[in-house]
C-alpha cells in the first residue's frame, strides 16, 4: 500500500525514507484520516516532508500521482465482477419489475442499450465541462451531470491545494541572499563544535566550593572553540563581474561565521601569486608557495570563481591573461589538492551551463569533482563535504 | 545461513551473507545505508535470531572512545576523600564500566551494537582499533588487562556523515544496505502492518454504510470521497497499463481479492459499486 506514492515522491526528489512511509501507514492505521484525500494530503505531507523547502516538490509529486488516480473513473466498477452488480441490482427489484425486464428481452440486452445511452451522455457531459473551464465546477449541476460525474467538481477544488504550489520559492535550488548563505555556512560551524572537550570552570568552581562550606565542588563547562579554519580564494574581475553581488554576499556572510578565515583574490585561475587587497593587486602580491607552507593541512579551502576561461589558461605555462606564469595553473591546483584534505570550488554560474564549458570541466577534475553551484543546496553540499 | 528474514525484518541475500561472514570470522560488521533502511534494527534482529543478548552503545557527538571502555570518576573520589568516605581507599569504586567492557566481560557471547559511529569525533574510530581488533584493552588505574571472554559480534552503523579512517575500515567487514526495491518494500510494509489495507477498506465502508458508529465523527464520507479513498488504498494493485491507458473498461481481472477479506466485506463492496453506478446514472 502506498508504495507507488512513495516511489513517486522519491522520483520528485523529496527525501523520504521507509521510516516515514511506515509512519504514514501507522497514522492511517490509527485512523488519523479516513476516506478523504484532502486530509490524506495534509497527513502525508506532515509525515513525509521534514523541511518546508520540500513542500513544493511534494505538491508537484502529489499532484502528478493523484492525477493518474482521479482520472480512473470506472475503477470501482472494474474491480468487481459484473454479475455481482447484477445480483445487487436484482435484489432491489420487485418481482413485477423482474418480469417486465424479462419481457423486454432480458437484463443483458437492457444493459447493452443502457450502456450505449450512457456513453453518449458522457460525451455530452465532457463537452459541457470543457466549455465551462475555469469556473468552480459543481458536479451537481443538472445539465453537466454524466456518469461518474457527481463530486467531480469537489475533487477539482481539493486538488487545488497542492496544485497551488504556494511553497514554490522555498525550493533550495534558487539563488540566495546573505541570510540564506549564513544558514548554509552554519553547517560548517555546527560541526566545528562536535567532539568538544570539557574544561574546568575556575570561577564557578571557587564560588560553589565556597557555597559548599569549603568542600570541593568542581564545575565543568564545555570548551568553546570554533575550530574551523578557512582559506577563501575569490576570483575577481573579468567574467566574474556579473557575479560580484552574490560573491559579496557570500564574503560578508563568511566573515561573520568563521573566526579563522583568510581571504585572497585571484584572477581566473590560481597561479604563483595571489593578493589580499584588490586596490593594490599589482604591487602587493603574496607568493602562493608562502600560503601553502604557512597554513596547515587542517585548513579548509574554498575557491569561488566561474572557472570560465580559455583552456590554455589552466593547462599552459604563460597561459594567464595578465602576466607570464612559469608553471601552468593546473600544477598549482594540484599542489593545493595535495596540501589540503578538504577543498571545494563554488561556482556562481548555473550548474546547467557547466557542461558547455571546457574549462569548468577541467577545473572540476582538478578539484576531484568538488564543484558546487552557488545556491543554498550547493553551499550546503559543499559545507557538508568540508565538514566530513 | 544463520541469519535470514524474520517475521519482523526483511533481509536481502547480500545482507545475510555479510552477517554470516562477520559472525563466523568474528570481525566487526560496518553497515552503511540511507536513513531508514533498517541499520540499527539489524543488530536487534541478529541478536534475537541467534538468541543472544544485545548491548547497545549509541554514539553522540561528545562520546569518547574511552567511555566505551570505562570511566574513572576522579571528581567523586576527590569529594569522597574530603568527606572521609571509606570507599575512597579502593579505586575500583570509582571505575565505571563502559559498554565494551560489559560486552567483553559477559560469559555468553553477545551482540554489541555501536550505533551511528560517524556522529562522534573523527578520531573516535581510530581510538577503538586495538580494542576491536584484539578484543582487549588495558585499564591503567587498575593496572589490569580486560580480555573478552567471548568475542562479541560487533555491528557498527554509519550514516555517512563523516568519512571513516582507512585503518578502521580495513578491520571491518562492510555492507551497504541498498534502498529496497519495490518488492522488498512491499514485504517490509507487510511485515510491519499486516492486512492494513483490508482493514482500512473495511472500516471505510462500514462507516459509510453506518454499520459501525464511530463517536466523534465529523461526517460520513460521500460516495465519491469513499471511492477516491479506495483508489488510494488500491493504487499499488492497479496494473501500470491501466494507469497509463486510462481505460479501466479494458481491464483487468477483478481486484476485489486485494480489497476485501470476507463475505460481509464483499457485500458492502457490492452495495457501494451499485450505489456508485446508480448515482452516476443520475
Amino acid at each position: 500500500m502506498l508504495i507507488n506514492f512513495f516511489l513517486t515522491l522519491r522520483k520528485y526528489k523529496v527525501p523520504v525514507t521507509i521510516r516515514e512511509l511506515l509512519d504514514l501507514i501507522d497514522a492511517m492505521r490509527h485512523r488519523v484520516v479516513y476516506s478523504s484525500i484532502d486530509d490524506f494530503y495534509l497527513l502525508s505531507r506532515t509525515c513525509m516532508c521534514k523541511d518546508e523547502k520540500h513542500y513544493d516538490k511534494f505538491d508537484r509529486a502529489f499532484g502528478a500521482y493523484f492525477k493518474g488516480l482521479e482520472d480512473l473513473h470506472g475503477l470501482l466498477e472494474s474491480l468487481i465482477p459484473d454479475e455481482w452488480l447484477r445480483r445487487e441490482f436484482e435484489r432491489a427489484l420487485t418481482p413485477e419489475e423482474l418480469e417486465k425486464i424479462q419481457s423486454l428481452g432480458g437484463l443483458e440486452k437492457l444493459i447493452e442499450a443502457f450502456q450505449k445511452a450512457r456513453e453518449e451522455e458522457e460525451q455530452r457531459a465532457r463537452e459541457g465541462e470543457e466549455g465551462e473551464e475555469g469556473e468552480e465546477g459543481d458536479g451537481d449541476r443538472p445539465g453537466q451531470r454524466g456518469p461518474g460525474g457527481p463530486g467531480r467538481g469537489k475533487k477539482k477544488k481539493a486538488r487545488k491545494v497542492w496544485d497551488q504550489r504556494q511553497y514554490k520559492n522555498l525550493d533550495d535550488s534558487v539563488e540566495l541572499g546573505t541570510r540564506n548563505i549564513k544558514m548554509a555556512l552554519r553547517r560548517l560551524r555546527k560541526f566545528a563544535r562536535t567532539g568538544r572537550e570539557e574544561e574546568l570552570d575556575m570561577d564557578n568552581t571557587i564560588r560553589s566550593t565556597a557555597h559548599n562550606g569549603g568542600m570541593l565542588d568542581i564545575k565543568m563547562r564545555p570548551e568553546r572553540k570554533n575550530t574551523v579554519k578557512v582559506l577563501l580564494f575569490l576570483d575577481i574581475g573579468g567574467s566574474m563581474d556579473a557575479h560580484v553581488k552574490v560573491c559579496e554576499e557570500l564574503f560578508s556572510a563568511t566573515r561573520t561565521e568563521f573566526k579563522h578565515m583568510e581571504s585572497f583574490y585571484f584572477h581566473n585561475f590560481i597561479y604563483e601569486s595571489v593578493w589580499k587587497d584588490n586596490r593594490r593587486r599589482m604591487n602587493e602580491r603574496l607568493p602562493t608557495w608562502g600560503i601553502l607552507n604557512k597554513y596547515a593541512r587542517d585548513y579548509k579551502v574554498v575557491f569561488v570563481g566561474d572557472a570560465t576561461m580559455a583552456p590554455y589558461e589552466i593547462t599552459h605555462s604563460g597561459g594567464s591573461v595578465e602576466h607570464w606564469n612559469e608553471e601552468p595553473g593546473a600544477t598549482w591546483m594540484e599542489r593545493f589538492t595535495e596540501a589540503y584534505d578538504k577543498m571545494v570550488w563554488i561556482n556562481p554560474t548555473p550548474q546547467e551551463t557547466w557542461e558547455y564549458s571546457t574549462s569548468v570541466g577541467m577545473t572540476q577534475e582538478l578539484v576531484d569533482g568538488r564543484m558546487y553551484p552557488l545556491t543554498i543546496r550547493g553551499l550546503e553540499e559543499g559545507m557538508n563535504h568540508l565538514s566530513k | 545461513m544463520i541469519f535470514e528474514s524474520t517475521d519482523t525484518y526483511i533481509s536481502t541475500d547480500e545482507l545475510s551473507m555479510a552477517v554470516d561472514a562477520a559472525v563466523k570470522l568474528e570481525r566487526p560488521l560496518l553497515i552503511k545505508g540511507e536513513p531508514g533502511t533498517g541499520k540499527t534494527l539489524l543488530a536487534e534482529e541478529v541478536a534475537s535470531t541467534l538468541g543472544l543478548e544485545l548491548i547497545q552503545w549509541h554514539i553522540k557527538s561528545q562520546t569518547k572512545a574511552l567511555q566505551g571502555l570505562y570511566e574513572y570518576d576522579a571528581v567523586s573520589r576527590l569529594r569522597d576523600s574530603q568527606l572521609g568516605d571509606e570507599r575512597v581507599a579502593d579505586i575500583r569504586n570509582y571505575i565505571k564500566r563502559g559498554k565494551l567492557w560489559d560486552a567483553f566481560a559477559s560469559d555468553e557471547r553477545v551482540v554489541l551494537l555501536i550505533d551511528e559511529i560517524d556522529k562522534a569525533d573523527i578520531e573516535f574510530p581510530n581510538d577503538l582499533l586495538q580494542e576491536l581488533d584484539r578484543m582487549e584493552f588495558f585499564v591503567y588505574e587498575l593496572n589490569q588487562t580486560v580480555v573478552a571472554k567471548q568475542r562479541p559480534i560487533v555491528i557498527i552503523t554509519s550514516n555517512n556523515e563523516k568519512e571513516l579512517p582507512d585503518a578502521f575500515l580495513r578491520r571491518c567487514f562492510f555492507h551497504y544496505i541498498n534502498f529496497p526495491d519495490r518488492e522488498t518494500m512491499q514485504q517490509i510494509v507487510e511485515v510491519h502492518f499486516p492486512e492494513i489495507k483490508q482493514d482500512l477498506v473495511r472500516e471505510a465502508m462500514e462507516i459509510f454504510f453506518d454499520v459501525r458508529k464511530v463517536p466523534g465523527l465529523k461526517k460520513k464520507p460521500s460516495t465519491s470521497e469513499l471511492i477516491d479513498w479506495l483508489k488510494l488504498l488500491m493504487a499499488d494493485d492497479i496494473p501500470d497499463e491501466i494507469l497509463t491507458n486510462r481505460d479501466p473498461s479494458k481491464a483487468i481481472p477483478p481486484l476485489y481479492g486485494a480489497l476485501v477479506k470476507n463475505e460481509q466485506d464483499v457485500h458492502l463492496l457490492e452495495r457501494l459499486a451499485f450505489m456508485n453506478r446508480r448515482d452516476s446514472r443520475g
